[in-house]
């Protein structure tokens, strides 16, 4: 189910791959990414580090450099007057009239982000003036004070620096100034992960009403999958450089069908719900140097059958809207192999082994209040 | 992912280790002294903090950034001095930081650091770090005792089988299996206490509950006391018995995890546990996502000049006039759960219950700025018309053209 209103079609990544060239030859950090993404659309896109979250929207905004080379596929934007630009082959310099003015990304570290011996007024001038060159000082300085505001950020700390703000202002000023020139996508690469909770939650709310405001798209990536499950329309989970599953976030959250993005949902201990003992995902991710044959997950996946470790599984629709990567979800390769625990949930039917009503040893026994606040 | 429905829940305390005291603060107080141009200012970054470890027991302290929970664990492992009040183990006040003694008081207390990363030597093997710990407080102890040693305590941190990783470096490990070998490391002293600042905050979260429980089962079996510092209190419940709640350099509150975490006490805790991320919130309640209702939550004060009274009044929505004069008294509400809070005293505390709190600027005040700004008196005019259309428009938006 969605929460936004979306529209039209604004970015379609086709077979994105991107390569890191090392002196013991190429290691796929990104493995043919396919997404859609909707104008107005809020994308989460978790993974464990290493996963190729980070590759992927620097990738997609163009901005990786060597050793990263894109080695395949599209990225086709399409504008808003509906011409559609594939953005791959494009030059830095043909880049440059797309880049902020239609996609913009927030920076995970706002301390490295801003300039530290520029005051913020200046730093959106930069920004501002190079896309419109026309802008008077005094009318960049209007329009910088505006998009702080827009962050609540008081309008006089246009002439503050950087240190003289506390790390959430940081943060927010970072979301203003991506927001300067009106963009159609925001890529958000772990912009709350140096803030605590509180703030996390007053700067997304703020994120959430601008976005209701200026219609722009939002793909946002980060490890914390609870925080992407209240936040997001739809989630894609990445394994090894893989999308292994992408869907409705309520769907991954209720119905995974991909065991990893279980393991992962099942890897956050609950805030009110009862408590159970819960284990972590074994082993380790893979070294994408070396990885192993089949799909990528079979050595950890508590599901995996002998197939998993010869077949990689195709990435296909498994349910309305939702797309994996998992053998267990082609019952033409599942039938007659031994499997190891239960198949994986059908569409519609509440999630069976890993439900948490099923299988929790309640420690509270005393119920919610019942017009409890939680 | 669930396993075996017999185990022990997590965070069960053993009913045995009641009033075995290990490591005590009372009433431990630091202030820093910051010297710039404008003269000399202090800092007063933990106020009056009691708190108690008893053997087999893991105490959370949560709390944001710059609420001095680290600093509490700084003077507990004798980093910082304090300022005022008594650092007790066993019972015994702590004179001395240096020599003799200050290596008996580290025979019983350790520190888990935060980043496995950072805190072992990557020049040595596993086997000279884990030995070299055994060897600084057993000296007498022959290679072979100590390779013994070493092996045992890889077992204990579940790094099996423990021959083939005695020879191993650190940068042959995981993290997770690096954040293993930390607390393996801290355990070869056999610790009464471990203080743990953050230890799961770097690790990937699909390894992170393998450590929490690692730390657990150590708190079962050993009886070894753990402090969880952590901002993410969802795992300070997960594994903690009594969880310390940490704000603007005071404990607020505290008492047992469940107890705590349904029925906070005082204001910042609920404020706490609302900004939390919860996917069962926002997913499978009718009540949406909790973010439309938030405005502008604030931030905690400044410690070189906090607020008078209790420090949280300028964010609190039921601050009264007391609450700006006094410091409120640490009220029990119910067995061993306790909240600084002048509701307790002055009543009004039925007001933490209700379904929602207003923290901060309400959204509505938030949402006319913005309109001021964007000049757009109407969020997105036709948002609750298009919501409804799109319930049937949504399989073929995202079934949309695919690549």
């Amino acid at each position: 189910m969605s929460r936004r209103d979306v529209g039209e079609v604004l970015l379609e990544v086709k077979d994105l791959t991107v390569d890191y060239l090392t002196l013991k030859g190429a290691v796929r950090a990104v493995d043919t990414a396919n997404f859609t993404l909707r104008r107005g659309e809020i994308l989460g896109v978790a993974g464990e580090s290493g996963s190729g979250k980070s590759t992927l929207t620097t990738a997609i905004l163009r901005l990786q450099r060597p050793p990263a080379v894109t080695a395949g596929g599209q990225v086709i934007y399409h504008h808003r007057d509906g011409a559609a630009t594939d953005l791959v082959p494009r030059t830095d310099k043909e880049l440059r009239s797309i880049r902020w003015d239609q996609l913009a990304i927030v920076m995970q570290s706002a301390m490295d982000a801003l300039n530290p011996v520029k005051r913020l007024g200046e730093q959106f001038r930069d920004v501002l003036q190079l896309h419109n060159p026309k802008m008077s000082k005094d009318e960049s300085n209007t329009r910088a004070q505006d998009l702080l505001a827009m962050s609540g950020i008081p309008r006089d700390r246009v002439n503050s620096y950087p240190h003289e703000m506390s790390g959430g202002m940081r943060q927010r000023s970072l979301i203003s100034l991506a927001l300067a020139c009106d963009p159609d996508l925001v890529i958000m690469d772990e912009p709350t992960t140096a803030v605590d909770v509180v703030m996390q939650r007053t700067i997304m709310s703020q994120v959430l009403r601008l976005q209701r405001r200026l219609g722009f798209a939002i793909i946002f990536v980060t490890h914390d999958l609870s925080l992407l499950l209240e936040l997001s329309d739809r989630l894609a989970i990445m394994y090894a450089g893989k999308i292994v599953e992408i869907g409705p976030a309520s769907e991954l959250y209720a119905t995974p069908r991909h065991p990893y993005t279980a393991a992962l949902r099942d890897s956050f201990p609950p805030l009110f719900a009862p408590l159970k003992v819960m284990s972590g995902i074994p082993g380790a991710a893979p070294d994408l140097m070396d990885l192993p044959p089949g799909c990528a997950f079979a050595p950890r996946c508590p599901r995996a059958m002998p197939i998993c470790h010869e077949q990689e599984p195709a990435f296909i629709e498994v349910a309305p809207a939702v797309r994996a990567a998992c053998l267990l979800n082609q019952p033409e390769v599942v039938a007659g192999q031994p499997t190891i625990g239960a198949s994986l949930p059908v569409a519609g039917e509440a999630p069976s082994s890993d439900d948490p009503e099923e299988a929790s040893l309640a420690l509270d026994t005393t119920p919610r209040d019942p017009g409890g606040w939680s | 992912m669930t396993t075996a429905a017999n185990t022990q829940p997590p965070a069960r305390r053993r009913d045995d280790a009641r009033d075995d005291v290990v490591l005590e603060a009372r009433d431990v107080t630091k202030h820093f002294e910051v010297r710039s141009k404008q003269g000399t200012r202090v800092v007063r970054a933990v106020e009056g903090v009691d708190l108690q470890l008893h053997r087999g027991e893991i105490v959370a302290m949560v709390g944001e950034s710059g609420s001095g929970k680290t600093t509490v664990a700084r003077m507990l492992s004798l980093y910082y001095p304090v300022t005022s009040g008594e650092i007790l183990l066993q019972g015994r006040p702590v004179k001395s930081v240096w020599g003799k003694a200050a290596k008996d008081y580290y025979a019983q207390v350790q520190l888990l650091f935060q980043d496995p990363f950072a805190s072992l030597n990557s020049l040595k093997s596993i086997r000279h770090i884990l030995g070299r710990a055994v060897k600084i407080h057993q000296p007498r102890l022959g290679k072979r005792e100590v390779e013994q040693k070493v092996l045992g305590l890889l077992e204990k941190v579940a790094l099996l089988p423990a021959e083939q990783y005695i020879d191993k470096f650190p940068h042959e490990l995981s993290g997770g299996q690096r954040q293993r070998i930390v607390i393996a490391r801290a355990l070869a002293v056999e610790p009464q206490v471990m203080l743990g600042d953050e230890p799961i905050s770097m690790l990937d979260v699909s390894i992170r509950l393998d450590v929490l429980n690692l730390l657990t089962r150590l708190r079962d079996e050993d009886g070894v006391a753990l402090l969880y510092i952590t901002h993410d209190i969802a795992s300070a419940r997960y594994i903690a018995d009594r969880i310390n709640v940490m704000y603007a350099g005071e404990m607020v509150e505290g008492g047992p995890s469940e107890s705590v975490i349904h029925t906070p006490q005082h204001p910042y805790t609920r404020l706490l546990l609302d900004s939390s991320p919860n996917p069962d919130r926002g997913i499978e309640s009718d009540q949406g996502s909790l973010f439309d209702e938030v405005g502008d939550l604030g931030e905690p004060p400044s410690l070189i000049e906090p607020p008078r009274g209790c420090r949280f009044n300028p964010r609190c929505p039921f601050a009264m006039e007391i609450c700006t004069t006094d410091k409120p008294e640490r009220t029990e509400v119910s067995p061993g759960h306790w909240a600084r809070c002048h509701l307790h005293t002055v009543g009004g505390a039925e007001q933490l219950r209700a379904e929602r709190i207003q923290f901060g600027v309400p959204v509505e005040q938030v949402e006319a700025e913005l309109a001021a700004v964007t000049g757009d008196d109407e969020p997105h005019a036709d948002v609750e018309t298009s919501t409804v259309a799109l319930e049937s428009q949504t399989t073929d938006r995202i079934g949309g053209p695919q690549p």
